[in-house]
């Protein structure tokens, strides 16, 4: 290519060439034997799609349950099955694989990578997923665990839980436990060796910092709860009485070994959302992200301090005081670097010319969730406050809104950002923000009433209450809300299968671009790159368009944004 | 189906007067450590609202403000280290606040007071006391899937040698007394709560917990197991019923009059039983 095609041609183009060969394999047969990045990366979101509809259906049926005091929908022991399958999957099976699915896609792409730094490694987590949810779900054939998805014992113990159903869920954790544990360090290798040229830690995306701290932690809490299932595994089936309180064992000691896993892992989650955010709302903005040293060092903050927070799920059990007051006080000091980010993204939107996109909705829609679930965090922190509101649907309301409102609305704001690159086409905005309108009105009516009702005493994992005690009404608008939600859901997975053949063709660049994958064409071929430009600064992208720009003259507009600027 | 549900909302709102009892304040008016928690949750509410407002706030304002017009520009602000390290002061200030008054309530909490001096007691030595030393203490057993209460000093130990009387689900106790609580669990781990008598303590096999309450007049407290204890968790309820001192008094010979009854019945049957050869040997 002459260099006079390149001043003609001002839109960054790939220099790749597809070659083309004679299929000699069945299309599926690509996919199963892939090694490639993006195909994985494509499977983990599908799959785990799947995993959240049928998470989904579990949430919409408790809730069917519990519209109405005396209902006799489902049976006690049916509805502890739903709420252990409920948690189990949205969190081993959907939000945890969903993150790492778009980190599959996009870090290799965001850092200038050909690949993941073990091709192979990363298909063995995708197959090790798919095959734990496999195990665990089949036992919707015979009896499905119903101790949680935090099982304490001595609930979870044989005597108690004597089904299949509670091995299968150790299964799960261990399977989809190595499948992340490999995942992890696949991004780490990753992430630290194989950065485009001039890609120092100061000018890594703030996506692939949240991937990296993500990998991190899951290192570290992965193989605690490893442990704990497994002397769960022996105390049920070999003998030992680790949690049995009648041979000297603990019940207590699993609680700690779970949660110091487990809230570890609500950061796992919450962490690779933060990161979209903070890539999305600055190219939204049309401005550079506010205080990009101060976001990434509270991740790192926030991954440190995630590690000494776990006893703030057990403020009821026995333990001192003195002891409660720490967790108390760690839990407020994660609230500061989380509050730091929040005042980051509003910086970052302030002044800037925002750009309506159903990306920045959902983005939006996120930091005032978020904002929420944070607040009501603090109250849950006192513990004082804690032995009132402690598993009641004060707390439910709670994680959901850091959770739904938080991973969740990342994950779709995520995907309207994305897909163009994914697919080379655009979602189609307008039902897009249909989606967002429902899931944003859905999603509070859900569970905005839930902090009444908790605050009305009504316990967590209860099946049925008598009418008369307050809790009918808030129970009837947080039903009527949970289907609202899934209706706006619904829309994005017909507004996703419909634009994948018939959207707007996106282009290379459809939003005008921070970070390299938008470097490379829509979708990009199986190399990524051809050429790897030198980055010299966190926004390579807005480096090259302004240097085009410098050479040409000519002002760069690009396909996809400026339908949506008021005009 | 929505014309059902809409029809079944409007029909509870209208219908249930106390429908929108506890909005945004926990329960609380049953005992002092319930509306001690209650007022600590109330000025971490008072904070909460003023943060919710500013975040939000800003975060509305910017959206609706800022939106792309032609000829706006983005101003391009890499950052302000000073008004960045200002905001991680001003809500590290707001915990630091938040911490001061949790410790300055917690002894309102978690130290039972003395019971008035018509309240009906008696002494122990092994679990919180009230500085006079003067309770009344109750056993709360859990087990799948109900409570028991076994009353009287030294419960935990002596419940069978000294024949204490106990009751299931419902706890009968006086009003002016401070009433303790020592919580066990025979089997999985369950969770003492009854919201208005304060916050929930685990009961947890293995461990013994504790709490109390003293309500200042008679009445109905309904209460629920808050851990998830198995398929019959949600019928697992509790009812603290608060008399006067003369009527606990009654209450408790009778009761421990139709224990022996029963016990008399329940033996004199197997004998019978036995005689018949009805009975095995179990």
């Amino acid at each position: 290519m002459a260099t006079t095609d390149y001043i003609l041609r001002p839109v960054p183009q790939v220099i790749a060439h597809e070659v083309v060969k004679p299929r000699e394999t069945k299309r599926w047969v690509d996919w199963v034997t892939t090694t490639d990045h993006k195909k994985i990366g494509i499977m983990y979101m599908v799959l785990t799609f799947v995993f959240f509809c049928l998470g989904g259906i579990e949430a919409l049926m408790m809730r069917m349950q519990l519209s109405v005091p005396n209902n006799t929908l489902v049976t006690s022991e049916h509805y502890n099955m739903l709420l252990t399958l409920h948690g189990t999957t949205m969190i081993f099976l959907f939000v945890v694989p969903v993150m790492a699915g778009f980190a599959n896609y996009f870090v290799p792409l965001m850092i200038g990578a050909r690949d993941m730094a073990f091709p192979r490694l990363n298909a063995l987590s995708f197959w090790l997923l798919l095959f734990g949810g496999i195990v665990f779900y089949i036992t919707l054939f015979f009896h499905p665990p119903e101790a949680g998805w935090w099982s304490y014992p001595p609930l979870s113990e044989a005597l108690y839980s004597p089904s299949g159903g509670q091995d299968a869920w150790i299964f799960l954790i261990h399977i989809t436990g190595i499948s992340s544990l490999v995942g992890a360090i696949n991004f780490y290798a990753t992430i630290v060796n194989m950065r485009a040229p001039g890609m120092s830690w100061g000018r890594l995306p703030l996506f692939v910092w949240s991937i990296l701290v993500y990998a991190v932690l899951l290192i570290i809490a992965l193989p605690v709860v490893a442990a704990a299932v497994t002397m769960l595994l022996t105390d049920r089936h070999f003998g030992t009485h680790f949690f049995d309180p009648t041979a000297n064992g603990s019940p207590v000691l699993w609680q700690h070994l779970f949660w110091f896993f487990g809230h570890p892992e609500v950061y796992i989650m919450i962490l690779p959302g933060f990161g979209m955010i903070s890539e999305i709302i600055p190219v939204f903005s049309r401005k550079p992200i506010f205080g990009y040293k101060a976001i990434a060092a509270s991740t790192v903050v926030i991954a440190f301090l995630a590690l000494l927070v776990w006893g703030h799920h057990l403020f009821a059990s026995p333990i001192p005081v003195v002891v409660l007051g720490f967790f108390m006080l760690s839990s407020f000091l994660i609230g500061v670097p989380t509050g730091v980010k929040i005042f980051n993204w509003i910086a970052t939107l302030w002044r800037g010319s925002l750009v309506m996109t159903t990306a920045l909705y959902f983005a939006v829609g996120f930091i005032a969730l978020f904002v929420i679930g944070g607040i009501t965090g603090i109250f849950l922190a006192v513990f004082p406050v804690d032995w009132q509101l402690n598993d009641t649907y004060f707390v439910v309301a709670h994680f959901h809104y850091v959770l739904v409102g938080g991973a969740v609305f990342t994950v779709f704001a995520g995907i309207y950002y994305w897909f163009p690159k994914i697919s080379g086409r655009l979602l189609n905005e307008k039902v897009g923000k249909l989606s967002f309108w429902l899931m944003f009105i859905g999603f509070n009516a859900t569970f905005l009433p839930q902090h009444s009702l908790g605050l009305s005493g009504m316990p967590r994992r209860i099946y049925t209450y008598a009418p008369g005690l307050g809790w009918s009404t808030y129970n009837l608008i947080s039903t009527i809300g949970s289907f609202i939600l899934g209706v706006g859901v619904l829309v994005t997975i017909l507004n996703v299968a419909r634009s994948a053949k018939h959207g707007k063709v996106a282009g290379p660049d459809p939003w005008k671009g921070n970070t390299l994958e938008w470097y490379t064409s829509s979708p990009p071929p199986a190399n990524n790159f051809d050429t790897i430009p030198r980055v010299r600064s966190v926004e390579p992208m807005r480096d090259i368009r302004r240097q085009i720009e410098r050479e040409t003259g000519v002002t760069q507009k690009t396909g996809g944004s400026e339908q949506f600027a008021r005009v | 189906m929505a014309l059902v549900l809409g029809a079944a909302l409007i029909g509870s709102l209208v219908l249930a007067p106390d429908a929108l009892a506890n909005f945004i304040t926990p329960k609380s008016g049953g005992s002092p450590n319930a509306n001690a928690i209650s007022s600590l949750y109330k000025v971490t509410l008072y904070i909460a609202a003023v943060v919710f407002v500013i975040v939000e706030g800003a975060l509305v304002y910017s959206v609706y403000k800022f939106r792309a017009k032609k000829g706006a520009h983005a101003a391009q602000i890499h950052g302000n280290t000073r008004l960045e390290i200002g905001w991680t002061f001003a809500a590290a200030l707001i915990l630091v606040v938040l911490t001061v008054l949790t410790f300055v309530k917690l002894p309102s909490i978690i130290n039972p007071p003395n019971s008035d001096a018509d309240g009906f007691v008696s002494a122990s030595v092994t679990e919180p006391t009230p500085p006079n030393g003067e309770k009344l203490t109750v056993c709360v057993t859990g087990r799948q899937f109900i409570w028991r209460y076994t009353y009287g000093q030294d419960c935990l130990n002596q419940a069978f040698t000294s024949k204490l009387p106990y009751s299931y689900q419902e706890m009968v106790v006086p009003e002016h007394t401070t009433v303790v609580l020592d919580i066990q669990s025979t089997d999985v781990i369950h969770s003492w709560w009854v919201p208005s008598l304060g916050g929930k303590v685990d009961a947890v096999p293995g461990y013994t917990t504790y709490t109390w309450f003293k309500v200042p007049h008679t009445g109905l407290f309904h209460g629920q197991c808050a851990q998830l204890c198995g398929t019959n968790h949600a019928a697992m309820t509790a009812l603290v019923n608060v008399v006067t001192p003369s009527q606990y008094q009654a209450w408790l010979t009778q009761q421990k009059a139709d224990i022996q009854t029963a016990n008399a019945q329940v033996g004199q049957l197997r004998t019978i039983l036995t005689a018949s050869g009805n009975l095995g040997d179990t």
